[in-house]
């Protein structure tokens, strides 16, 4: 066929890997991974697991010519439904023997559980469905492979947000000796998690290009997207709360079944750990129980989506803790006073067994109503509801907590992740006095440019303008463990400010020696040393630079060159929280939604750039509310992909939502010397529940209580329907 | 088959496959890659261009359908000396995007938005700006660069 260089199957490349496809969270000893490859060789387990690789001069010729395989299936029974998989009715790797990848449970007294449900005063017990979601950042993935002339290197350019941890599996996949690879992403086009892997076409491309001796491009279109980049979500949750007379909850209890799709991604099987110690929220708990089976079904693997796992256990403890209000006739607002976890309590130790670095909820809450303007919505919705208007108002309440600044790196061991959580930062006064800042995380639409440059401005006391920042090229930056989970500021940006004082220390030194003046009569403001009480006698930071170059005049013992290194790793996860409220219209004609106010209040501790901060908190709302009330990955019965187009997958647009209004209270963590908690999932974490609740608000007085997502007209009208027919019977 | 137009001020002339879409032309045979390409199914706008002044989804036309036009690409926007379109500064100072990849189409969107309406509202912006899609901003500051551009423009800022 004209313009195609080669054409493979799985077998032909069968020896291009030194092992599977990587997974670097094995949850448990006996976990479950079928081993997977770039291409199925004998089976393939859900439509987007690719079974051919076609490599042409030009894209359009390389369709071509994949329109002439014709591939001779022999079909096996589908596995769609997670309870039908925990059955293990029909097998979806027959050869493991069942469809459960693991089971996980966190149970801190089994007695003391039993006990507070038995002689609880309230309960109440809810399934709520975590549908799957397509991350649908807006540039797709792509790849592109150079190999060198010479000496066997490759450079592999690819739109992921994990660069550093990229190289690594490429390396031990592809058996290429890691000095071999360099790898660079480029300015990424979103990610939200979805790049936060090692992907099929990504070993394919290496090996390729190692095979055919050429750059080999690959770049994903949507509809490829939506079957073979990793999807989120994907749960079905049973919460139970026990609580006492005066609606104190005094227990939570929680199963869930996961979906892990066809395989395991790179941490796919962590997902529901990372939400499994939050389902009390940001209640004061004191006994607990969660477990989780993980199965396989015949669909795209599961794995990151913004908030991983948070966003899951908040939505069912925000859900479950409105059913309890309701139980006890209590507005949402007060059930959630009386269950907070009070500011005099912090550091708190939790039931699950993690240490709360500080919050203030009340406070949160109490300005997120005032924003909101919550009274005149009750009376407003009172109003309406008194007039018979088709039109009622749902008021949602949602309080979270999340755990983010991925990670201890002692933490993550004993959750068997494969990997440290640490993050590396270099800093460098160039003789001329500009600043270069090499950082391991690896921005793509979060800032870090932006806010290290200020960061680093800041605390060297020079101009922003004059601060470079290197990043997402393991040629310049050869450590990192890169972006995901709200990590970057608190975990990079911190070690960026502690390079920074390193850099401080040496100048200190330096500039005393040069002036002659002991270091400790020396004070540095505004990027100068000045000498105390003679304030005449300075020296600036570009200055005592220079001379670190020149290297003249040092004391003994001090090396050339004003610059400073750290990797720093984290004494404890961070703790962001605060309150969202949506505001909800709903079609009783048509049970149509219309989402038209939305107030968040959040902390993240101190901000480094507010505007960057609301920045995040906007699109994580509309992330959230998307999950809420359009976006779900719909599967038919056979395990084939519904909604693999934007024509099909509802991403909202600006018409379908309002302006928001944000506020902050700051609550700085004690975690690291920036006081900074991390703000990338907040919005998504704490949207969803606030949506959904407000959706059930606006129901309840009709008996619409039990809702899944997204709360599509035809979900909500059916709804009305139905408790319509009942009250009628 | 002969395509010829002027694409942000030059005149281009090129032989091209009859298949070949307006959008693919523009970043790989003129070698403009600031125009992106999000979907398959024209949903996005992230390929979003003014052709003849008007904005058009390019992934959604041939090359040869544009035979003859004036193309605005978001490199043609800005001014020679670098002095940018009111839109793109309004971007700019409202932190309208993050990871950029749909600014393209949404700035020329916009464009193309503020000269039909002379005086918008958030409502009118908000539908304006329905065909193209973002995934990180939530289209809060979007909406209010748009408007901060259309106020601009209106109290005479050269666009
Ligand atoms: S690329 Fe999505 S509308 Fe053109
Ligand atoms: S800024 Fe990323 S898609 Fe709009």
């Amino acid at each position: 066929m004209p313009g195609v260089i080669a054409a493979f199957t799985g077998a032909d490349l069968a020896s291009e890997w030194a092992a599977p496809m990587p997974c670097a969270w094995p949850v448990t000893p006996d976990m479950k991974n079928p081993p997977h490859y770039p291409l199925a060789t004998q089976r393939a387990c859900y439509v987007g697991d690719g079974v051919a690789v076609v490599v042409a001069e030009s894209p359009e010729q390389a369709i071509d010519a994949l329109a002439g395989i014709v591939v001779d299936y022999e079909e096996e029974p589908a596995v769609t439904d997670l309870e039908d998989a925990a059955a293990d009715r029909v097998l979806v790797h027959p050869d493991i023997g069942t469809n459960r990848a693991y089971t996980w449970e966190l149970i801190s007294d089994p007695d003391a559980l039993k006990k507070a449900f038995d002689s609880a005063a309230h309960t109440v017990k809810e399934r709520y469905i975590q549908q799957r979601l397509i991350p649908a950042a807006m540039e797709p993935r792509g790849v592109c492979v150079v190999p060198h002339p010479f000496g066997g290197d490759f450079t592999v350019y690819s739109a992921t947000q994990i660069p550093h941890i990229l190289k690594v599996m490429l390396g031990i996949t592809c058996a290429v000796p890691e000095t071999s690879l360099r790898v660079v992403a480029p300015a990424v086009g979103g990610g939200f998690g979805s790049k936060l892997n090692v992907y099929a076409e990504e070993l394919l491309a290496l090996a390729l290009a190692r095979k055919l001796r050429r750059p080999v491009r690959w770049v994903e279109e949507r509809s490829e997207a939506a079957l073979a980049t990793i999807q989120g979500r994907g749960q079905i949750q049973e919460i139970e709360l026990a609580a006492d007379a005066d609606g104190k909850i005094t227990a939570v209890r929680v199963h869930l079944i996961a979906d892990m799709g066809a395989y395991l991604q790179l941490v796919t099987p962590g997902i529901p750990l990372l939400g499994a110690f939050l389902y009390h929220g940001v209640y004061d708990v004191p006994v607990y129980g969660f477990s989780c089976t993980s199965v396989f079904t015949t669909k795209t693997p599961t794995d990151a989506y913004r908030g991983a796992g948070r966003p899951e256990a908040t939505y069912a403890i925000e859900r479950a803790i409105d059913a309890l209000a309701r139980k006890l006739e209590m507005d949402p607002a007060e059930i959630r006073r009386r269950n907070f976890i009070r500011p005099e309590k912090f550091p708190y130790s939790s039931a699950a067994g993690l240490v709360f670095d500080s919050g203030q909820y009340e406070m949160a809450l109490d300005k997120s109503l005032e924003l909101v303007g919550y009274d005149q919505l009750r009376q407003e919705q009172r109003r309406r509801r008194e007039n018979g208007s088709a039109r009622l108002l749902g008021i949602g309440l949602s309080s979270y907590v999340e755990m983010c600044g991925l990670a201890p790196s002692r933490v993550l061991a004993s959750l068997n992740y494969s990997a440290g959580g640490w993050e590396a930062a270099t800093v460098r006064v160039l003789p001329t006095g500009t600043v270069q800042v090499v950082t391991g995380t690896s921005p793509h639409g979060q800032g870090h440019v932006t806010s290290w440059s200020m960061l680093v401005a800041d605390r060297l006391g020079v101009d922003p303008q004059n601060v470079e920042v290197l990043h997402s090229d393991t040629a310049v930056s050869p450590h990192g463990m890169d972006t995901y989970g709200s990590r970057s500021l608190s975990v990079g940006g911190t070690a960026v400010a502690m390079a920074c004082d390193r850099v401080l220390d040496k100048a200190r030194v330096i500039a005393a020696h040069q002036m002659e003046v002991a270091e400790e009569d020396l004070e540095v403001s505004a990027g100068t040393f000045s000498v105390r009480g003679t304030p005449e006698k300075s020296m600036t930071l570009q200055q005592v630079a220079f001379e670190a170059f020149t290297a003249h005049n040092l004391p003994d013992g001090t090396e050339p060159n004003l610059d400073g290194s750290i990797t720093f790793d984290p004494p404890n996860f961070t703790f962001p929280f605060g309150t969202h409220v949506a505001v909800v219209e709903v079609d009783t004609e048509t049970g149509k939604v219309d989402l038209v106010q939305y107030a968040a209040l959040d902390d993240c501790g101190n901000q480094i750039n507010p505007l960057i901060v609301e920045g995040q908190v906007h699109g994580g709302i509309a992330q959230g509310a998307a999950q809420a009330l359009w976006e779900e990955a719909v599967y038919d019965d056979s395990g084939n992909l519904l909604t693999a187009t934007l024509a099909d997958y509802l991403v909202p647009s600006a018409a379908e939502l309002p302006s928001f209004k944000t506020g902050a209270t700051v609550t700085p963590s004690p975690t690291n010397i920036l006081g900074v908690k991390g703000v990338g999932e907040a919005g998504t974490i704490a949207s969803t529940p606030a949506v959904m609740n407000a959706v059930v608000d606006a129901l309840s007085h009709l008996g619409v209580t039990q809702l899944d997502m997204p709360a599509s007209p035809e979900k909500v009208w059916r709804a009305l329907t139905n408790v319509g027919k009942e009250a009628g019977r | 088959m002969q395509v010829r137009m002027r694409v942000n001020g030059t005149e281009y002339v090129h032989e091209v496959e009859p298949r070949l879409l307006l959008v693919y032309y523009l970043r790989e045979v003129v070698g403009l890659t600031g125009t992106n390409v999000g979907c398959d199914t024209s949903s996005c706008g992230a390929c979003t261009v003014l052709l003849d002044g008007e904005s058009v989804k390019s992934c959604t036309m041939l090359a040869l359908q544009a035979d003859g036009a004036e193309i605005t690409t978001i490199e043609g926007l800005a001014s020679p000396d670098g002095t940018l379109h009111p839109v793109q500064e309004a971007f700019r100072q409202n932190h309208a995007l993050q990871c950029g990849y749909c600014t393209p189409g949404m700035v020329m969107a916009a464009v193309s938005l503020i000269r039909e309406h002379p005086d918008l509202d958030e409502a009118t912006v908000r539908e304006g700006l329905e065909g193209n899609l973002c995934r990180c901003t939530g289209y809060h500051n979007i909406v209010k660069a748009v408007l901060a551009a259309a106020s601009a423009m209106s109290a005479g800022v050269p666009a």
